[in-house]
């Protein structure tokens, strides 16, 4: 069928919209990009503005100098493999259980997941369990509060409900199988991409988490890389907007931090954007299977 | 029914560790919220603290920092609100793109800003926004403006704020929008464009409708979320300079309760944050069941 002119018309308005739409989220990105490898003082001028001027490594090597960051890396991981993996051990199992019909009772531990969503004891209160467990300033206060998020549950077991059928289960069970063998051998081996995507979800959560640090970690040794990020490129950079009368050592530190501030964001979000345009299409399953239920 | 005899526990015990860890983790301090009532000493604890009623919250009332909290905490959200339809709007645009590389390209750019953590987000903004080295005010500049402090001016604060979220989740609160959008027949565009109908009439009377129940879903979340922001990015973006406009409820109950100490009273303050929360999402989810007959339960 041919399009008439008004057709086309919109098809054009279309495409000026999405190009204008990829311009204002790549043009940041690009930017800090550009601005890591720039000489600094083409960035402070503003004669840098798309593509990088003035090469220079000089921003990495003074990260990669930086102790507080090859600390915080190390701590995120540890945060990142053992927080995760606290996640998967208490999410599948329990979705996974929820989601078959015959397991009595499971109604009523649903609604109680379901009513977290809701309704929260809020901060205080949870601070002060966490400090009165003697987990403050502990690792532990990284991993155990976070050790599931109810979304994650509800969307693990539409999984299972949808892809691990009844029939398969009492097969296994004829020969003799208990539920934790067929959860092992069978679930697991069948429920790859949603242990993926739930990899994923809780990963870049840990990678990113950085209230819980705060309110609990007061140890530099503990930090994860965010609080060191936040004192990097936060901190520092009220300082130098905010203009208070700085004593030279503060000076020198902005200085510092105005070198490799757009070099640290690149390096903290390494891992991430390598990753991520493989791992994309399981974000997004994700949350397809999230919105089957909503 | 399968495992009626011996194994049937082995279910329980998939289940135990995380009704153990709502009920340590989320439960526990649902319970302790009674804190809010008493006047919480260290040396007492939650249990032996004396009660004191509705005392904590009569002075949140009346501080004059009340109002305030009130106005920006609800300003915040209706901005927020007022671009709910962005990511509608992207959905359906991208929807309408034929070149699937191309396609998949603007999605796989526009989800990523999503994944960048709120300290990152807030150094980008404090690096861009710079009243002398940020490329904002260097934009403004070449316009022949005078450059703008952003930051440690209040009245940016907002703006800033929620133009930064949406630059972050335009792309992936699209997702969901284009997976309901995937799913129409395309029988229907079919035999709308036989009977002649436009594609802006195609998105008005077919797309459109198809997503309407997602738009209400999301929209019944949003209002239960109305008194909760991204508060962390609040917290990270706040100085003395804008905090007028920045002091919101939840980053006034951390600086009271774990900077100052005031236990009783700030959890009395998150408590009537949690409340407010709770009773906007039944009833607009009640409203909805009614108007609609979409809900979430």
């Amino acid at each position: 069928m041919k399009e008439t002119a008004s057709e086309r018309g919109f098809v054009a308005l279309n495409h000026l919209f999405v190009a204008l739409m990829l311009i204002v989220v790549l043009y940041p990105l690009i930017y800090i990009v550009s601005a890591s490898i720039s000489d600094p003082a083409f960035v402070k001028t503003g004669q840098m503005w798309l593509w990088p001027m003035g090469l220079t490594m000089e921003g990495y090597e003074l990260v990669l100098k930086n102790a507080d960051i090859w600390l915080g890396y190390r701590n995120t991981i540890f945060y990142t493999l053992a927080g995760t993996a606290i996640n998967l051990i208490v999410t599948l199992p329990c979705a996974y259980a929820l989601s078959r019909p015959f397991i009595k009772g499971r109604g009523i531990v649903m609604a109680m997941i379901v009513f977290t969503m809701l309704f929260n004891g809020g901060l205080i209160p949870t601070f002060l369990l966490v400090k009165s467990l003697g987990m403050v300033n502990t690792v532990w206060a990284m991993l155990l509060p976070s050790a599931a998020a109810a979304w994650n549950i509800i969307v693990s077991r539409t999984f299972f409900q949808m892809n691990v059928p009844r029939e398969l289960e009492e097969a296994a069970e004829m020969d003799g199988c208990s539920p934790i063998r067929i959860f092992i051998r069978i679930v697991v081996p069948l429920s790859m991409p949603i242990i993926a995507v739930m990899g994923l979800f809780y990963g870049v959560s840990h990678w990113n988490q950085f209230f819980n640090a705060l309110i609990y970690l007061s140890d530099h040794q503990l930090f994860p890389l965010q609080l060191f990020l936040r004192e990097i490129l936060v901190e520092s950079q009220m300082n130098s907007t905010m203009d208070s009368g700085s004593i030279l050592e503060a000076a020198e530190q902005a200085r510092i931090a105005e070198i490799i501030k757009y070099a640290v964001m690149i390096v903290s979000m390494l891992p991430l954007l390598i990753a991520y345009p493989f791992l994309q299409r399981f974000f997004l399953k994700g949350v397809m299977i999230g919105s089957l239920k909503g | 029914m399968p495992f009626g005899k011996t194994k049937y526990w082995q279910y329980y015990a998939f289940i135990a560790p995380a009704v153990l860890y709502y009920v340590i983790f989320h439960y526990f301090p649902m319970y302790g919220v009674q804190i809010a009532f008493r006047d919480y000493m260290v040396t007492k604890g939650i249990w032996g603290s004396p009660w004191v009623g509705l005392d904590h919250l009569v002075r949140f009332f009346h501080s004059f920092r009340f109002w305030n909290l009130i106005g920006n905490t609800l300003s915040i959200n209706v901005y927020q609100l007022a671009l709910f339809p962005v990511s509608i709007i992207v959905a359906l645009s991208f929807n309408e793109l034929r070149d699937s590389i191309y396609k998949r390209f603007v999605q796989t750019v526009t989800y990523a800003p999503h994944f960048i953590s709120v300290v990152v987000m807030s150094g980008m903004i404090l690096a861009f926004l710079h009243p002398s080295t940020g490329v904002v005010n260097k934009i403004i500049q070449w316009f022949g403006l005078e450059p703008i402090a952003f930051i440690s001016a209040a009245p940016w604060f907002k703006t800033i704020f929620v133009l930064s979220g949406e630059w972050q989740q335009l792309g992936w609160g699209a997702i969901i929008y284009l997976a309901a959008l995937a799913g129409v027949d395309p029988q229907l565009h079919e035999s709308a464009k036989i009977d002649g109908a436009t594609r802006l009439q195609r998105i008005f009377y077919i797309n459109i409708p198809t997503i309407l129940p997602t738009i209400i879903i999301l929209l019944i979340l949003n209002f239960g979320n109305f008194m909760a922001i991204g508060f962390e990015k609040v917290l990270l973006l706040q100085n003395p300079l804008n905090l007028e406009s920045s002091e919101v409820i939840q980053t006034y109950v951390y600086k009271s309760g774990l900077l100052q100490s005031q236990f009783s009273f700030s959890a009395a303050v998150g408590l009537f944050n949690s409340v407010i929360n709770m009773i906007l999402l039944v009833l607009f989810n009640f409203l909805s069941r009614r108007v609609s007959s979409t809900s979430l339960w």
